[in-house]
């Protein structure tokens, strides 16, 4: 008995701790105990000398019902909700068309959706500020045409945030509506018309129905990191379209009060827990998150 | 002929569209390429002075972007390294093993996959702050590992759903111990997932604003630099520098991916 018990801790016990046990920690060290200590530390306040003071308090709760960042929540669910929804109606026909085209450099078509990822984000995000701005491109070639005298102001509004939010996060949409098209089943399709089904017919009840894992996914992955992408409305909104991201990064830097902001991070984690479960409850794939 | 006009218009519509949206991904890509050739010298460097190569020969002058673009690739190596041999094993091991408490390490390896990066990089800032661990090099590697492990895990897991665990019987009745399997016949099985997961780490972590804005103390990395210099305008050795590393960057999965075609091709 003893000897069996001793052959599988050598064979299964031994071995897997040795192979799990470094991610176990480190996943613990850097993901679960900052975690607790962000939401412990919610419930803590500052001194005058912005040191944290470890006392239980809900006030950092309170001061979330504050008006003004009560707006700030409603323009982040309004240009997530935009820019998801933007994501949708412009990746869905796009993947569609490059997952499903006879084009036999198909792949060249998937790569230049990744390609302008490998140009730091940020940068990206000034080359529209270049391009949108009163002095930029757009107005120099507007005002070339004689379409306007005066260079129009394009940013500093919710609608560049969006922008350049929808531009930031498109390609997690059409990657995997990508996956989940070119996964469909050609004789479905055919099956589906042969049955009499019109184009409209068949999308609705064969196409749409089968791929809408790939929906679900993508709005995950655009519409919770879409909430924290402070630099976004930062460049291009101008503190005119802030977001709970900015209201977060400003107590952690200049206003230096941690506490309050890490009462704002636990909202962003409710609203990502409750996306999740949602997603989840839809029969959503975690896997499907993840590539 | 009706029919047929309306599936040309259709196709015609099609291409149309997604040029549009290949416009759309590549403009700003068109505006930091040609704001490289820019010979304005005056802030915000936004309008045109003609064209001029000296960027490029400027750019080495800058000694501090130079140091910021090592940072970023000294960074970027070692987190890939260290979330590359991490996440391999644990992704075996937790595909081989059945052991308590794997639900949990499942559920906490989605958390830095879907929740989003400013919680991430507040949570590890109050951890570094609170036990006294100096932000710099360090503290970003650490950040930088811990959102690419999952994604390195995910693709090595993706390659194992298709894997036979046959072969390593095989091996180990030939008399084969575990490392030599290990070395000899699993891994390299798992290549393609390993160097997918790799690859995706890589470009995580030489991209990283936002966790790296919250630990990296006095350290600027690439990003960080450019965040800097926004207020003031980007100037044309930035985006010289971007240009060049866009460059880079396509020619290295050219290569790799090319390589890794060959491979395949060869093996089938």
């Amino acid at each position: 008995m003893k000897k069996l018990s001793r052959h599988t801790f050598r064979s299964n016990t031994l071995p897997s701790m040795a192979m799990v046990g470094p991610v176990t920690l480190w996943l613990a060290f850097f993901v679960a105990i900052p975690l607790v200590y962000v939401f412990i530390m919610s419930f803590c306040s500052i001194d005058e000398s912005y040191n944290i003071v470890f006392k239980f308090t809900a006030s950092n709760y309170e001061r979330l019902f504050n008006p003004n960042y009560m707006q700030i929540y409603g323009t982040s669910i309004l240009v997530a909700f935009l820019t998801t929804i933007l994501c949708i109606l412009i990746g869905y026909p796009f993947s569609f068309m490059i997952a499903r085209t006879k084009w036999k450099h198909k792949a060249l078509l998937y790569m230049m959706v990744i390609i302008p990822f490998w140009t730091n984000s940020l940068i990206r995000i000034y080359g529209w500020r270049t391009f949108l701005g009163t002095g930029g491109w757009l107005n120099h070639l507007l005002m070339t045409l004689n379409l306007t005298s005066e260079p129009i102001e394009f940013l500093f509004n919710k609608g560049a945030t969006v922008l350049g939010m929808v531009y930031c996060l498109f390609p997690f949409m059409v990657l995997p509506l990508y996956t989940a098209i070119e996964k469909l089943d050609q004789n479905l399709l055919e099956a589906s018309s042969d049955l009499g089904a019109k184009g409209h017919t068949t999308f609705r009840k064969v196409i749409l129905p089968l791929t809408m894992s790939g929906v679900f996914s993508g709005s995950i992955m655009v519409f919770i990191p879409c909430l924290g992408y402070f630099f976004v409305s930062d460049i291009l909104g101008g503190g005119n379209s802030d977001m709970i991201g900015n209201l977060i990064e400003r107590q952690f830097q200049s206003g230096n009060n941690w506490p309050l902001g890490a009462a704002l991070s636990i909202i962003l984690i409710l609203i990502t827990l409750l996306l999740v479960k949602l997603y989840q409850k839809a029969g959503g794939d975690m896997d499907s998150l993840g590539v | 002929m009706n029919k047929k006009a309306k599936k040309v218009f259709k196709k015609g519509f099609g291409i149309v569209f997604c040029s549009l949206v290949y416009i759309f991904l590549f403009l700003p890509i068109i505006v930091i390429v040609t704001g490289s050739f820019n010979a304005t010298t005056t802030k915000p460097y936004i309008s045109w002075k003609g064209f001029t190569l000296d960027w490029y020969v400027k750019l080495f002058d800058n000694s501090a972007l130079l140091h910021s673009f090592g940072t970023t690739m000294a960074i970027a190596v070692i987190t890939t390294l260290l979330a590359t041999a991490i996440g391999t094993i644990a992704a075996i091991g937790m595909y081989k093993y059945k052991f308590k408490g794997k639900s949990v390490i499942d559920g906490l390896l989605y958390i830095p996959v879907v929740i989003p990066e400013i919680v991430l990089g507040i949570s590890l800032l109050t951890l570094f702050s609170g036990t006294n661990i100096p932000r710099g090099m360090l503290t970003l590697i650490l950040a930088h590992t811990t959102f690419a492990i999952p994604y390195v895990i995910f693709n090595v897991r993706a390659r194992l759903s298709g894997y036979d665990n046959s072969i390593e019987e095989a091996s180990m009745d030939l008399g084969a111990n575990r490392i030599t399997t290990l070395k000899n016949i699993t891994l390299p099985v798992l290549a393609p997932g390993i160097a997918g997961g790799a690859l995706l780490a890589f470009t995580l972590s030489i991209d990283d604003v936002i966790v790296s804005y919250f630990v990296n103390g006095q350290i600027k990395t690439f990003p960080l630099k450019v965040m800097e210099s926004i207020k003031s305008g980007v100037a044309p050795d930035v985006n010289a520098l971007s240009t060049l590393i866009l460059l880079g960057t396509i020619i290295l999965v050219i290569l790799t991916q090319s390589d890794l075609l060959k491979k395949i091709r060869h093996k089938k």
